[in-house]
């Protein structure tokens, strides 16, 4: 247990010392969005019945946030140990694969909510944002956040150079979070995207997170937590994997 | 006695490169041991898969008794390595570095052990200072000191000394050998050989991938059988008739005598006194690991070929 609080603690050390850009930027850059959001649809049609567009956007920024900087804490610090060969300090200690791997993906959730905290508790300073069952949104969070540092992990040892990682980021995790009904409900859309964005895991992480604001939804939370669930144990599984086959850090 | 390492037939391809080709080696308990050869001849292959950095095609590898594949844990907490880089996290100082090595082996509480290993690397004005602040020779000693935060019974220590300035190699080596005298077994690789005929009781020397010497390090020069040499500078500049068959080189006013063995040292003596030869100079001239290295890279050399 020892081995394991330690590289947690290292983790969180890691981002803590470097807050400044490791949780204040990406706040400020979420709240540059909603700004500019606020300002050009400020008109915008009632997406749920009594929720304006604004205060339906929040959620699903601090959503983003969260997924956003869950997935880079993770695998920017596997690909940085990796690079400048520091990793090797972790690979010679007898800590388990999966110590290694709950260490990074807690670090993960802790930064991810970190930003969305911060972000949630700005924007309350604004405008009056429901909190109805603080208990889903919790939920769906931690579970969001835990699959991002799982895919970040992933993405982390995959990777060789920093711009496959870019590109996993670029072309994976930005195009799912932004069509991930962010800025939208999905019933605004046609129909053959509405499909698609069924296919996109990442929805099911926001619709479920926005549940608990307002308790309405596009799809039933239930169903969302089934399917968050899923994908968690399925990529965490394939992580752990790799972690202990030693792909990619140990030749 | 439990072997400290026991390596058992083991081979290591890269895609078609053979690394490590059958490596049966034994390190005992309290040795310290050098792993020697060109570069590119596997010794950082080797250490590696004792390490668990690197898995091996075949074979197994005991450290302290324990497998370094199914007992990892155990094995890895039984060896402490000091790689060849100089590796390092910038995040963190010198002693946070520490400390937090010594939590992934499991200990919560190390600062006493800390505190000591930083005073005895002198260490002690860095402590708090940042890795990324440190010279090339401090960087270093963090490195030899975090291979020891747990106290392992079995060091192992990469090329310890490469770029590293003639006063810190001498501060490396004295602790390293007070680690060997408390009972630590030591293995490390070097080029500068000449440290390892002083310090190490055994050596095995890699080539290709392959062990190509595995003695005392004693043994190894003992049997070098060209090599050992006596040269003179005489007055009159002129050997004996009896001594000429002896006879290596003659220039520079220098003859050069081979000999098989030391005794032989007197009848050269004796036979000079006899010819009324005075002896201005004399080198006894002795092989060292250098030219058993020399050697033995040399005629391995031809074998494969």
């Amino acid at each position: 247990m020892t081995g394991f609080l330690t590289l947690l603690y290292k983790e969180l050390l890691r981002f803590w010392k470097v807050g400044f850009q490791t949780i204040l930027a990406p706040m400020v850059s979420t709240l540059l969005y909603l700004l500019i959001f606020l300002h050009v649809l400020e008109a915008h049609v009632e997406v749920y019945p009594g929720v304006a567009y604004t205060v339906f956007l929040v959620p699903g920024l601090v959503m983003m946030a969260v997924i956003q900087n869950a997935f880079a804490n993770a695998s920017s610090s596997m690909i940085q140990s990796k690079i400048s060969g520091n990793i090797v300090f972790i690979l010679l200690s007898p800590l388990s694969y999966r110590a290694i791997f709950f260490a990074y993906i807690l670090a993960s959730i802790v930064r991810g909510l970190l930003v969305g905290l911060g972000v949630y508790l700005v924007t309350l300073v604004f405008f009056d944002i429901p909190l109805q069952l603080p208990f889903w949104a919790l939920l769906f969070v931690i579970l969001g956040s835990a699959i991002l540092g799982a895919l970040g992990l992933i993405a982390g040892i995959w990777a060789d150079k920093f711009d496959q990682l870019a590109a996993f980021q670029n072309f994976i995790i930005m195009p799912l979070s932004f069509l991930s009904g962010v800025f939208y409900t999905i019933h605004s859309l046609p129909i053959a995207w509405q499909y698609l964005s069924h296919l996109n895991p990442f929805f099911y992480m926001i619709d479920g997170f926005r549940y608990g604001f307002f308790g309405v939804s596009d799809i039933s939370p239930y169903i969302s937590l089934l399917i968050v669930a899923i994908c968690l144990l399925a990529i965490s599984l394939l992580a752990i994997r790799m972690l202990k086959a030693g792909y990619k850090l140990r030749y | 006695m439990l072997p400290a390492i026991e390596v058992k037939q083991v081979c290591k391809h890269f895609g078609n490169l053979r690394a490590l080709t059958d490596i049966d080696l034994e390190i005992h308990a309290g040795e310290f041991f050098a792993l020697l050869g060109p570069n590119g001849a596997g010794k950082t292959t080797l250490i590696s898969i004792i390490a668990g950095l690197t898995l091996a095609n075949k074979g197994s590898v005991h450290v302290m008794g324990h497998d370094v594949r199914t007992q990892y844990q155990q094995a890895r907490r039984n060896l402490g390595v000091v790689p060849q880089e100089l590796v390092f996290d910038p995040f963190f100082t010198v002693r946070e570095v520490l400390l937090i090595q010594s939590g992934y082996y499991g200990i919560k509480e190390n600062s006493r052990w800390v505190d000591e290993i930083i005073e005895r690397l002198d260490l002690s004005d860095k402590a708090n200072a940042n890795m990324r602040a440190l010279s090339g020779g401090m960087k270093r000693r963090v490195l030899v000191a975090q291979a020891l935060v747990h106290k392992p019974p079995v060091i192992i220590l990469d090329e310890p000394t490469a770029g590293v300035d003639v006063e810190l190699r001498q501060t490396l080596w004295d602790f390293i050998k007070q680690l060997n005298q408390d009972g630590h077994t030591i293995v490390l690789t070097t080029h500068y050989l000449e440290e390892a005929e002083t310090l190490c009781h055994r050596v095995a020397m890699l080539k290709e991938g392959k062990i190509v010497a595995l003695d005392s390090t004693q043994n190894l020069i003992g049997k070098m059988i060209a090599g050992k040499s006596v040269r003179l500078r005489l007055v009159p500049d002129k050997l004996p008739p009896t001594l000429q068959s002896l006879q290596i080189s003659h220039h520079d006013g220098i003859a050069e005598l081979r000999i098989e063995n030391y005794a032989q040292v007197e009848f050269i003596l004796s036979s000079l006194r006899v010819a009324d030869i005075q002896i201005l100079e004399m080198h006894l001239q002795q092989p060292d690991l250098e030219d058993v290295f020399v050697s033995i890279m040399r005629k391995s050399g031809s074998q494969s070929k």
